[in-house]
């Protein structure tokens, strides 16, 4: 304090001067409280309500739909158009089914979201409808889909509709429980996002850390030039970078010529469009496939056969595993680089003095202070994987074969493809805490190794 | 003896140093190697977005977009011998990606980012400094309960808000509209507790004077506290301004299909069912030059701040 004169008198009563104060706080924090809570805090409630729901995320709440005709969307995923003859009945598959009858021969052409407007009557008029999906599916003979497959067409719409019914707990069962499509996307999908995350993880970790114990050397020079060369990607915009990977990726370019120049031999690879498992390919050069190991992988775990969840990263999901690992290798480089520098040298020339090699200090001295910065480098590292969804949607979208549908990725899909917000609502607070569960183990983890 | 030994001591201090330097040489090429691959992606994108069509598949790792390779520049062509006759051929470098790029309407996408990225910073920076400030400051009631409604939404991860904001945003009628884009991202938890740690390490003897002058709060933060967080005020503004101008998913949530409205990142995503069957690679390379130059000039004005600002959110780690 320089100010020693006598304080001024005190005008105010102390109890009104804190109400002021009190009242000028509130105005500092109510533009920010504001918007956490309308943006953030309130939808968060709300997706939490509407994952109980059928909502289809287009019908407004608090409308129903004014026009009375029917629409009925079909997902065919039979490759091939199927016909449906007039009166065919049409159910949800429920366990209390509402039936409608087809009232026009109807083709469905293969691929999903085929809308036919007036399509469809309710057997029984004057009960409720929901809105409801389901998809056309190929039985297993390979015999005509259609009469089995109209069992589930993906909705039906009709004047009836409210905009949504509560289901409960319906909605996670679906991804869970039930045996079906959303089950087995869920799960191709959380398999996808576990492969990449412990792929990208380790490998950015490990990466980042060498190359900034590399720059950080006394004899090298132009640190600067490193720092800005390796930081560059990480300021570009994410689907900049999934372009310009599609473009060296692509069967004719620059990665498959540099690598023919390099190997003769080289065949070139479909790196955008092969869906075969990193694991599959690798068992593949010692001759066992799934039709060699048994059959014990043909078991199907939560709709997925052994033998798929072991099959590894497939060739695309490893190349957006390269772009992400490329992406964000600088960032965690200068995280580790800042750190570094913190480490005072003095630690390092007492070591010298004491005959330790390079190798010993990185092993004790470097990587043990460093562990507050690789738990940080691995949080932000497990959270950012998990979310992954900019890439998928540019290159993949999910494909092939599904083998790089992520958990993001289906709950943009389910909701906005779809149509089915519930569903939706569902799959993102399960991705939370799958997101909050590995967060806590490897807070875990790394604790425990830190005590060790 | 005495020299025996330390002839022997130099062999030895001889051959470490000697590992050291070819242990220190293949570091330096390991680091050599992966500069390259982090760094010619983008050369190379430059390059090839100078380049007539056929040229970025037949020549796409040339770096300078000219002859000799001799490529037809006509659809469909393909490299020709040595030897060949130039006459009535097209030839790089060409101009034709970035013609085409403002034909699928990158000005609007520009103008949309620029709206974007400015409308969102400016709000961001002051709504943060604001919280941050009577975060680090003031004494009021709720204060704790504010603290961790804040601190919590920071661990929300982003795509869990996808549908959320998607619901509200729809039920305040805010969705395909430039408000919703920028209130929805007008404020973030990051920014305040940045600017909450940057307020309490100034000292507070500065502001107590300025009270004693009968300075009230509003006008003493405008006037006295404001200008001193310049430093913080200024990784914010990059940090704020670098994550609006690439933001992809919550444009593509909340805009959805209303081209007019699409920023650049969306724009150049949408590109590629306007295309059809090809790929038009150096429209597209292109646009991906055109929506990264203004971060890239950014970048290399305030390279200090993006890397300091990186390195601080670390050592808090």
């Amino acid at each position: 304090m320089t100010v020693t004169a006598k304080r001024p008198p005190e005008f105010k009563p102390h109890n009104e001067r804190k109400r002021a104060e009190t009242i000028a706080a509130y105005v500092f924090m109510s533009p920010a409280m504001a918007i956490f809570l309308i943006f953030l805090i309130i939808p968060i409630v709300f997706a939490i309500v509407i994952s109980m729901t059928n909502w289809n995320g287009i019908t407004p709440l608090n409308q129903r739909p004014a026009n009375a005709s029917s629409t009925v969307i079909f997902e065919n995923q039979t490759g091939q158009s199927v016909t449906l003859p007039a009166g065919t009945i049409i159910s949800n598959g429920e366990d209390e089914p509402r039936r409608y009858q087809l009232t026009q021969e109807l083709i469905v052409p293969a691929g999903s979201g085929a809308t036919i407007e007036g399509a469809v009557e309710a057997v029984e008029p004057g009960r409720r409808s929901n809105v409801r999906r389901g998809q056309l599916d190929t039985l297993e003979d390979g015999a005509l889909a259609a009469l089995v497959t109209v069992e589930n067409p993906i909705s039906i719409e009709n004047g009836l509709d409210p905009a949504f019914e509560f289901v409960g707990g319906q909605n996670y069962s679906k991804l869970l429980a039930e045996g079906g499509i959303r089950q087995t996307d869920f799960f191709t999908a959380l398999k996808n996002t576990l492969y990449f995350v412990l792929g990208v993880v380790p490998v950015q970790t490990v990466l980042a850390l060498v190359l900034a114990v590399i720059v950080n050397q006394r004899w090298l020079k132009g640190k600067g030039f490193f720092r800005t060369a390796f930081y560059f990607p990480s300021i570009t915009s994410s689907v900049v970078i999934s372009i310009i990977f599609m473009w060296m990726f692509t069967q004719d370019g620059i990665v498959n010529t540099i690598f023919k120049a390099i190997f003769p031999d080289y065949k070139s690879v479909t790196w955008l469009d092969d869906s075969n498992g990193l694991f599959h390919n690798i068992l593949g050069l010692f001759g066992v496939s799934r039709q060699t190991v048994g059959d014990w992988a043909g078991t199907r775990l939560a709709g997925i056969t052994l033998w798929d969840w072991l099959s590894g990263p497939s060739v695309t999901m490893m190349t957006i595993m390269i772009l992400n690992t490329w992406t964000t290798i600088g960032t965690l480089m200068v995280i580790y680089l800042a750190a570094l520098q913190n480490i005072p040298g003095s630690v390092y020339e007492a070591s010298s003095i004491d005959g330790a090699t390079g190798w010993q200090q990185f092993k004790w001295i470097t990587v043990p202070l460093l562990a507050p910065t690789t738990f940080f480098v691995l949080t932000i590292g497990l959270i950012g994987t998990f979310q992954v969804f900019d890439q998928i949607f540019i290159i993949s979208s999910g494909g092939p074969a599904k083998t790089t549908l992520t958990i993001a990725y289906i709950v943009y899909n389910n909701g906005f493809n779809n149509s089915e917000m519930g569903v939706a609502a569902a799959t993102a607070l399960l991705l939370f805490v799958i997101i909050f569960a590995f967060t806590m183990l490897q807070r875990r983890i790394s604790r425990e190794t830190a005590n060790a | 003896m005495a020299a025996v030994q330390s002839a022997k001591t130099a062999r030895v201090v001889d051959s470490r140093k000697l590992l050291r330097t070819a242990l220190g040489a293949l570091a330096f090429m390991f680091l050599i190697l992966f500069a390259l691959i982090e760094t010619v992606p983008f050369v190379l994108t430059v390059a090839n977005s100078f380049k007539c069509l056929p040229a970025t598949r037949e020549a796409s790792e040339a770096f300078i977009p000219s002859p000799p390779f001799g490529i037809d520049c006509r659809p469909g062509g393909v490299a020709l011998p040595a030897i060949a006759t130039t006459e009535g051929l097209t030839f790089n470098p060409t101009l034709e990606g970035y013609q085409k790029i403002l034909e699928y309407d990158f000005g609007t996408w520009f103008r949309n980012s620029v709206i974007y990225s400015l409308a969102i910073t400016i709000l961001r920076v002051l709504f943060d400094s604001l919280a941050g400030y009577a975060l680090a400051r003031m004494n009021f009631a709720g204060k704790r309960a504010m603290f961790y409604i804040i601190l919590s939404t920071l661990m929300i991860p982003g795509i869990v808000l996808l549908i959320p904001r998607f619901i509200i945003l729809q039920q305040l009628g805010l969705l395909g509209t430039v408000q919703g884009v920028v209130l929805v991202l007008s404020a973030d938890a990051f920014g305040v507790f940045l600017m909450k740690q940057f307020f309490e390490s100034i000292p507070e003897e500065i502001e107590e004077a300025a009270q004693v002058d009968g300075a009230g709060r509003f006008r003493m933060f405008f006037q006295i506290v404001l200008p001193m967080a310049t430093p913080a005020l200024t990784a914010l503004t990059i940090f704020s301004f670098q994550g609006t101008w690439n933001n992809f998913m919550d444009v593509l949530i909340i805009i959805g299909k209303e081209q007019d409205l699409w920023n650049l990142p969306l724009g150049l995503s949408q590109l590629r069912g306007q295309f059809g069957d090809t790929l038009e690679w150096n429209t597209f390379l292109a646009g991906a030059v055109f929506t990264t130059l203004p971060m890239a000039l950014l970048f290399f004005f305030f390279q200090r701040y993006f890397v300091e600002g990186t390195s601080y959110s670390g050592l808090k780690g």
